[in-house]
């Protein structure tokens, strides 16, 4: 059966969509990306869609689900690279995503995932000083 | 005894005659826009096909085969009046023009018989009439179309992109954002993202004259859709007036970063992307040292 | 409205989706369709196709090139023999779903195209035909 591969770089996992997506492949992406997250424990998603010419409701909705889910496993997603057409559409059907980062390009998606890793860093790094100071 | 037709064809030299008078006594005779020898030409062709098409004893319908040439001659005159800038008035003369001369020409051939003639008049009248409803309908289409024509240019050529800084986009709006503008707006604004990689767009709004609940809707879409490709979108320029009707109306922008001038929004477009302005610390004096 | 050109194509499976989508395509590119516009239609056309497979088992779509006024444009009829939809007014409204979905499907695509009717009586299945120009509006 036809997959779309799932590439692991670091602590983040990057998935390039080149075709469009029938209703049993994007349903099958959901599931492998899901199952990779919690193998991996990944603490981010890269979905490029940049290839991607239409996103109706129920692709609007896979990512949506992975979004949600993947937030569940401790992990962000980001959509990257979404063409300005599917963009406008998009808005017009009324669908904007919530829930879901997005970001120009896969680098930039990136630059975004290791920010938001970077913040929760020190924010853990600031918990466990306030035990510290506390345990003195 | 003779047909109106016939009695109309026989004095037809004397019609147009007439007819020329009476349009280049009109006060609001256009020659700075059309010579006499052209409003002659124009009428002589006008006058053959009327002749022509009533010499079948046609007056009440102008739709018929007959009146095919009369109605497309009239219409081919208006538009071209429309377009040169003619007034309606100047443009509905060119037939009541018309109608004052054959109801003339009436009299004058019918003075014995004023049964004939009252309804001969009625008849040319109605027809006339119709033929200027005719003139006025493709008058207004011509200026609808030059209307039409100018708002695709203006919608085409108020809408520039400009690259402030490296990474932040600026979109001035002028004028009223409608449906279709909002899409042009949108499909400029987000290709350039893409051409230029960057993460921040601001849509300056200093420029429309009006927001209601649907241009609100339309920026809140411009927005939503920036926001999907991945960058950021200000809204600058935002009036006292805006401020209050947008609170008035109930619309909810508190999604959306607002700033009340251009200048603001750069600023605060600069501390989102970790850049800072500094005044550089020159020496002076260096200026007068000649 | 002059018809210039016509196909139809039966959806009777979910993979029949994205061919359909090509073949939207292809009629839209024929007449010059700007990408903005296309993908509009496009995404419209898909979000009526999956209703017509989720709700009526598939059905019929015919397009066709139709011109009016100097305007040339895409018609898509989609016909199906389903249950139908009895309360229009209802199925219209923003937000409303009878399936597990986001609830945008027909007044969000309504919104996607120039011009969209719907007929519909219960038990004889659902009829919707949408019009996109080439330049839109």
């Amino acid at each position: 059966m036809e997959r779309i591969p799932i590439l692991k770089m670091g602590p983040f996992l990057l998935v390039t969509i080149q075709v469009d997506l029938y209703d049993r492949l994007a349903l099958n992406l959901e599931n492998d990306l899901i199952s990779m997250v919690s193998q991996t424990g990944a603490r981010g998603v890269l979905i490029d869609i940049s290839a991607v010419s239409i996103v109706d409701s129920f692709m609007g909705r896979i990512l949506g689900n992975i979004a949600s889910m993947s937030r569940i496993m401790d992990a962000e997603t980001v959509v990257v690279g979404m063409q300005p057409a599917v963009a406008i559409t998009l808005v017009e059907l009324g669908l904007t995503l919530q829930g879901v980062y997005t970001a120009l390009n896969v680098e930039k998606g990136m630059e975004l995932l290791n920010k938001k890793l970077g913040s929760d860093l020190a924010q853990d790094e600031d918990e466990e000083d306030d035990q510290d100071d506390r345990d003195e | 005894m003779n047909t109106t037709a016939q009695v109309l064809e026989k004095n037809r030299n004397r019609i147009l005659e007439l007819w020329m008078q009476n349009q280049l006594s009109e006060a609001s005779l256009r020659d700075d826009l059309m010579t006499s020898e052209e409003l002659q030409r124009q009428s002589q062709d006008m006058l053959d096909a009327l002749l022509r098409a009533i010499s079948k004893e046609n007056y009440g319908n102008i739709y018929a085969q007959e009146f095919e040439q009369v109605t497309d001659t009239l219409r081919d005159i208006s538009i071209t009046r429309a377009r040169q800038g003619f007034s309606p008035r100047e443009t509905g003369a060119y037939v009541l023009s018309l109608k004052k001369a054959l109801s003339e020409i009436l009299v004058e051939e019918r003075a014995e018989d004023p049964t004939t003639l009252y309804k001969e008049l009625i008849a040319i009248n109605n027809l006339l009439d119709n033929l200027s409803i005719v003139t006025f309908e493709t008058f207004i289409k011509g200026r609808e179309e030059v209307i039409l024509r100018q708002t695709d240019e203006i919608s085409e050529i108020s809408t520039p992109v400009i690259r402030v800084w490296d990474g932040i986009l600026a979109l001035p709006i002028i004028g009223t954002l409608d449906s279709a503008r909002t899409q042009i707006v949108m499909e400029n604004l987000l290709q350039e993202i893409v051409n230029t990689g960057s993460n921040i767009a601001i849509l300056d709004i200093s420029g429309v004259p009006a927001v209601d609940s649907l241009v609100a809707q339309h920026l809140i879409k411009t927005v939503s859709a920036t926001r999907l490709m991945g960058a950021e979108c200000i809204i600058s320029g935002i009036r006292a007036e805006i401020a209050q009707t947008i609170v008035h109306l109930g619309i909810d922008l508190s999604n959306i970063k607002t700033k009340a001038s251009l200048a603001s929004a750069l600023q605060l477009a600069f501390s989102m992307t970790n850049l800072e302005v500094r005044r550089s610390e020159k020496k002076l004096g260096l200026n007068f040292s000649r | 409205m002059i018809v210039m050109s016509k196909d139809t194509m039966e959806i009777v499976r979910e993979q029949d989706v994205v061919p359909f989508r090509n073949r939207v395509r292809e009629f839209c590119t024929r007449i010059g369709m700007s990408l903005v516009n296309q993908t509009k239609l496009i995404t419209a056309a898909s979000e009526l196709v999956r209703n017509m497979l989720k709700y009526a088992n598939g059905g019929e779509v015919l397009l066709e090139i139709v011109s009016q006024n100097a305007k040339t444009g895409v018609r898509l009829t989609f016909t199906d023999q389903g249950p139908g939809i009895s309360d229009i007014a209802l199925a219209m409204r923003d937000g409303f779903s009878t399936g597990r979905s986001l609830g945008l499907g027909l007044p969000g695509t309504k919104r996607l195209v120039n011009e969209f009717d719907l007929k519909s009586q219960p038990g004889q299945g659902t009829t919707v035909t949408v019009i996109h120009w080439k330049h839109g509006r």
